[in-house]
């Protein structure tokens, strides 16, 4: 049962991304070259809702489906891993106009290359694992 | 019912967004795409390597569920609730990316050049996908999640690591925009 809710999140997930056009190579293109809004606000929205939504979940203490109380992991605090992390993935964003939500978006819409991307994200995350000690964080 | 084949506006997609991550908090779940790749990397084995990948990748297999759900959503997108999947930027990007040799420009939902069946036997097309691929899981890793896990999840919560986070993501986005596409292309 909770792996079909699972299931069912992600496909309006990926309908959401492939029809928002976030799944598009041209929108983050545009974004970055500020010569449109749809981007920003596709995401300012999501984050305006989104901070109301964790503000109630906080203040009412609302509950999850099962009843329990939501938890919120909070991230370490630091600079430099956010910042150099940050611009690393910046970077590949915007050469390949696909983050990790949307690529798999991308590889169920049919678009074979898009394998390539996913398959190399992979192999990234891996170099990170064998380098991340020797890194700033 | 029509407006459903057209792209949907942000007014709409934006709600859509913050709903997922409603559904996955009320299911004591977070929004966050990226952990994945760290998944994928632990399940081929990657544990033998490193340490950062020895965890029970079970825990895991809520978030790779919703990750099908994203290939599936994927198709029915584009398949089922899409007539025509030809993206309107702005005419000025368009004219842009056409004097960088991006000629499906305004006419496509990808560039044909790098997401083309046929630019798998590009080897320039399938450098620059292979190159930003590494980017994105290395970066993404290393700054502790993407667009879901920081722009998303973390600012919602106002997360200052965050903040620096999606700061890094444009430095990097707008340096490769206006500083290496020129070079590139």
């Amino acid at each position: 049962m909770r792996t079909l809710i699972y299931l069912f999140i992600g496909i309006l997930f990926g309908i959401t991304m492939f029809k928002s056009e976030a799944a598009s190579w041209f929108r983050i293109y545009e974004m970055f070259k500020f010569d449109s809004f749809h981007m920003y606000g596709i995401i300012g929205s999501a984050l305006v809702i989104g901070i109301i939504m964790v503000q109630l979940i906080k203040r009412f203490g609302i509950k999850s489906f099962y009843g329990k109380h939501i938890h919120f992991v909070p991230k370490e605090k630091s600079f430099s891993r956010y910042m150099f992390g940050g611009i690393i993935f910046g970077l590949g964003w915007a050469l390949v106009g696909a983050c990790p939500g949307p690529m798999f978006t991308l590889a169920g819409a049919g678009y074979v290359p898009i394998l390539i991307v996913i398959a190399a994200s992979i192999l990234g995350t891996f170099f990170y694992g064998l380098v991340k000690d020797r890194l700033p964080h | 019912m029509n407006w459903i084949y057209e792209p949907w506006p942000w007014y709409i997609s934006g709600p859509m967004i913050a709903l997922v991550m409603f559904l996955l908090l009320m299911v004591e779940k977070s929004f966050g795409m990226s952990s994945n790749l760290r998944t994928m990397c632990t399940i081929c084995g990657a544990g033998n390597k490193s340490a950062f990948f020895k965890f029970d990748w079970k825990s895991q297999k809520w978030n790779l569920v919703v990750v099908l759900g994203a290939i599936i959503g994927g198709f029915i997108g584009s398949h089922l609730l899409s007539t025509d999947p030809t993206v309107a930027i702005n005419p000025e990007t368009i004219a842009d990316l056409e004097s960088l040799g991006f000629k499906s420009a305004g006419a496509a939902y990808l560039p044909t050049e790098l997401f083309d069946t046929a630019a798998l036997f590009s080897f320039n097309s399938v450098l620059m996908l292979t190159i930003g691929g590494l980017l994105v899981g290395f970066g993404s890793r290393y700054a502790g999640g993407c667009t879901s896990g920081h722009a998303i999840s973390g600012l919602s919560n106002l997360q200052l690591p965050s903040l620096i986070a999606v700061i890094g993501f444009f430095i990097g986005g707008l340096a490769m925009i206006h500083l290496i596409f020129p070079l590139l292309f």
